[in-house]
């Protein structure tokens, strides 16, 4: 009995997730404009594919995407060794720094960057884009890069200096290895959230540097088109197959896991 | 890896916090405090902006009520989740995370379609059944139901990862020193899981009462917020000092919560304790 | 052991955030020799080892490798290796690329790398386990790769901080006899730093003990163990009972109320000074005149021996014995001159203890 309302309360939660996106799956596939079904059609995907403003705006995305996101585990990865050697006193302060665009409302972000920008004179576009995806993006690369270097047995660098390496090289060949997951997290989570983020672009972008959200906010402005719902279909498949493909791997590495159990047990 | 020289390697970071970060908060109260034509010291924003502190409280009762709402559902899923056999939490996981990777506009655009009055697919079925249309669409309802819809994942996640890490043997021992399953809850689950509650409830409410999309998208112009009135301040008013005048009342406001929370958190935490 | 000195420290001082870590330690360390650093946690031990392996830098004073002031030279520089605590194997690559490792940094040729690596192999005992994982090691065999890692580097020294402290009993027993065969075979210095003084006693040529930044006693085992310099060093190496005495005379001491004669002497007459028996010294007897007389108040039996407590005036004291008395019987406890060791008393002692003729609460 209650094992059947366990059941039937996580079922529940997940219809009440889903049934607006399948909603909008189904009638991605309508033949015409209302809410009245009227046969099944792949019209609206072609319109899709002959979007202009959606492609570029797709185009767009990506690139700033990977260029913020790229910059961003840079400056992350060596913030999180810095701060991870300072002080107990200042690596508190910086931390608290560092969570600071975590925790501030994104509108805030976003029209402090817009500020910041009209007030330096620098008109809004690729470049102001980049600059503000970096930095919401720093300060996740630094929380999941920081981790990973207190996971570190702390000798390890001292084992490489002894074995023979010069500073730089024991930071390359050892430090740099053991954080690499950390670094590699911080990367996708950035392209995510550089992906993903609307408030902050929207204050922040200028007329020819518009990210897929912000296009998708013009469409919901205007009447209804299903070429919105097209869309949501498409990104639902390519998060749907991302997120698969990361549980594939997870799972398998859980595996390798086990069987190192196993051995130790052995 | 205790080497000064690392240290270093932190102020391009530093460097960059401050510019991008630092100066434009700052910039935000300089603009505040300042007239908008002569640049002179003023409290004519600040005095401006508390006019519109009926939309302040507003948005906080309508996110604060989201939030518990958030919670009272994430919780008992959370547990349940925590319960699951490692592969079945393992696809949870993935089904809850699957919509929180959608973009928000997207899911709040679902909505739209879903709870319109002429012709929306929620009337279509209760007209269906032969009862009256209901008006969801541009209610104060409307917008909770929007940030429920939006932001319950980011409640669901912390709590059960805290659930997971629970130590079953402290339930067993709590069960052997004498505690029914109520107080089980009561006087183990609940205290260990309040950092769980801590950073599901910031995570909710933060951008729930922030928010400037759901509100337009599903409330309508009557239920603005105060993301609502920022935002018309930037871009269609472009009037910065009143801007950022209200910013900084949002920004005090949400630090107050959080501070008020984090107390309460502590509290707890130090009864746990005794 | 006459092999001329390879390390050198002097006078060496470590402050580390306004505490004396270190005060003024002075240290020679001889070639080939198994020295080991013996102290409790935070005695300074640990960084003794890293001012030699190059990681921390002295405050003051200075160390001397060969006769050559090596200060200043990092790490990578100084022909020493060391076996850190916990291993710290690189997690990111197999054995074979673990011991490798300051090979492939000195650029060896490949055919040069595979022969040492497998030669170290084998005399760490892990032949054929080059392509494991690390992680997927035992404890002890971790270990043995970190040694091979350091060995194969032909260092002139290795260090060795707590080594064995993560292995279980039977098996740091037989790393121990293990290590020491690796030392004579190799014929290299160890440094070896533990807190476990029988590990101490056992696998070295001589032991440093130290306490609170400062070396109490450098000796042979035996030396240390049955001549302690002071009331820690007898604490810390085995049990023992440590009252209080006078130094009446040359070769005459009191303590527990009666006049002993001992073989100690250049003392000052009717110094303060502290008295060590151990507890493996004292026959039990019966009850006479020049024995000290008492209770015995518990008996344990440990295996080879009885452990037992004998409460006299007071005082109370630990006795090990072959033979079983009972509980409650009233016994003399009777030792030889060349088992009392006469030790001196540190300066904030002989201010405390004149007053009081205290005994060593033993548990």
């Amino acid at each position: 009995m209650k094992k059947f309302f366990s059941k039937f309360y996580v079922a529940l939660v997940l219809l009440f997730m889903y049934i607006p996106i399948f909603v909008l799956i189904a009638f991605s596939f309508n033949e015409s404009k209302g809410r009245n079904w009227t046969g099944f059609s792949f019209k609206w995907y072609g319109e899709l594919f002959h979007d202009r403003t959606i492609l570029g705006a797709l185009g767009n995305t990506v690139i700033i995407a990977v260029i913020a996101s790229l910059l961003a585990t840079v400056l992350g990865t060596f913030a999180a060794i810095g701060i991870h050697n300072m002080k107990k006193s200042t690596r508190s302060i910086v931390k608290n720094i560092n969570s600071l665009p975590l925790i501030n409302p994104e509108i805030v972000t976003g029209i402090s960057l817009m500020i910041l920008f009209s007030f330096c004179r620098i008109s809004r576009g690729f470049v102001t884009m980049i600059l503000a995806h970096i930095t919401f993006c720093v300060p996740t690369v630094v929380l999941s890069v920081l981790p990973k270097l207190r996971q570190i047995n702390k000798n390890v660098y001292e084992a490489a200096l002894d074995l023979g390496c010069t500073e730089w090289q024991a930071f390359f060949k050892v430090i740099l290895p053991e954080i690499m997951p950390g670094v590699i997290s911080g990367f996708l989570m950035s392209l995510t959230y550089s992906m993903d983020d609307f408030v902050i672009s929207y204050f922040t972008s200028g007329p020819q540097s518009q990210t897929l959200p912000i296009v998708i906010h013009s469409i919901t402005r205007k009447p209804m088109t299903p070429k919105l719902n097209a869309l949501s279909t498409l990104i639902f498949l390519v998060v749907l197959l991302v997120l698969l493909a990361s549980n594939i791997k997870s799972s398998h590495d859980e595996k390798k896991k086990k069987r190192k159990q196993k051995i130790d047990i052995v | 890896m205790n080497n000064r020289k690392f240290r270093m390697f932190s102020i391009p970071y530093l460097v960059w916090m401050l510019v991008f970060t630092i100066i434009p908060l700052a910039l935000i109260a300089f603009f505040a405090f300042t007239d908008r034509d002569t640049g002179a010291f003023t409290l004519d924003n600040i005095q401006y902006a508390s006019k519109y502190l009926p939309v302040l409280v507003k948005s906080v009762w309508l996110a604060a009520v989201a939030t518990v709402i958030c919670l009272v559902i994430s919780y008992p899923l959370a547990y349940i989740m925590s319960k699951m056999k490692l592969n079945h939490q393992r696809t949870m996981m993935m089904l809850i995370m699957l919509p929180m990777w959608m973009n928000f506009l997207l899911r709040t655009y679902a909505w739209m379609s879903i709870l319109e009055t002429n012709s929306g697919l929620l009337n279509k079925v209760i007209t269906f059944f032969g009862f009256e249309p209901v008006n969801v669409m541009y209610t104060q309802g409307a917008v909770i139901l929007g940030m429920v819809y939006n932001y319950i994942p980011y409640m669901i996640l912390p709590l059960y990862t805290i659930m997971v890490k629970l130590d079953g043997r402290l339930i067993e021992a709590a069960q052997d020193l004498g505690c029914n399953t109520f107080n089980v809850f009561r006087k183990v689950i609940i205290p260990l899981s309040f950092p769980g509650i801590t950073s599901g409830v910031t995570m909710t409410f933060v951008p729930a009462v922030s928010t400037f999309v759901i509100s337009q998208m599903l409330g309508g112009p009557k239920n603005s917020l105060v993301g609502d009135l920022i935002e018309s301040q930037f871009i269609t008013a472009y009037n910065p000092n009143y801007g950022s005048a209200i910013s900084l009342l949002l920004m005090v406001v949400v630090f107050i919560c959080m501070g008020i929370f984090n107390q309460f958190d502590n509290e707890e935490m130090e009864e746990t304790l005794k | 052991m006459e092999n001329g000195v390879i390390v050198k420290l002097e006078n060496i001082v470590v402050v580390y955030d306004d505490e004396k870590v270190l005060k003024s330690i002075n240290l020679d360390i001889n070639d080939k020799e198994f020295i080991t650093l013996l102290g409790p946690s935070g005695c300074g031990k640990t960084t003794t080892l890293r001012i030699i392996g190059g990681f921390a830098k002295p405050t003051s004073g200075n160390v001397f490798f060969d006769g050559k002031l090596i200060n200043d030279v990092p790490p990578y520089k100084r022909q020493v290796n060391t076996v850190f605590q916990k291993y710290a194997l690189f997690p990111h690559m197999n054995v074979y690329e673990n011991i490798a490792f300051g090979l492939r940094l000195k650029k060896k040729p490949e055919s040069e790398i595979k022969k040492r690596v497998i030669e170290m192999l084998e005399l760490v005992n892990l032949s054929g386990y080059g392509s494991r994982n690390v992680d997927l090691l035992s404890g002890g065999q971790q270990q043995r790769v970190a040694i091979a890692r350091a060995l194969i580097n032909h260092p002139r020294m290795l260090l060795l901080d707590e080594p064995l402290g993560a292995l279980d009993l039977q098996l740091r027993k037989e790393m121990q006899t293990e290590l020491k065969k690796i030392q004579q075979q190799t014929g290299i210095t160890f440094i070896y730093v533990t807190h476990d003084q029988e590990e101490a006693l056992t696998m070295s040529d001589r032991v440093v003990v130290m306490n609170n930044g400062i070396i109490n006693q450098i000796g042979t085992p035996e030396d240390i163990y049955n001549e302690p310099n002071n009331a820690f060093v007898a604490k810390f190496i085995g049990e023992s009972n440590i009252i209080s005495g006078i130094m009446h005379d040359d070769y005459l001491v009191e303590f527990a109320g009666q006049k002993f004669v001992c073989v100690d002497k250049g003392f000052e007459k009717m110094e303060a000074i502290d008295v060590v028996i151990r507890p493996e010294d004292i026959k039990i007897t019966e009850p006479g005149d020049h024995t000290i007389d008492g209770t015995v108040e518990r008996v344990t039996f440990k295996g080879v021996h009885f452990e037992m407590v004998v409460e006299s005036f007071g005082v109370k004291w630990l006795i090990h014995s072959t033979q079983h008395t009972p509980v409650g019987s009233f016994v003399g406890l009777s030792f030889t001159p060349d088992d009392i060791h006469i030790m001196k008393k540190s300066e904030e002692e002989k201010k405390s203890s004149m007053l009081v003729n205290e005994g060593l609460e033993n548990e």
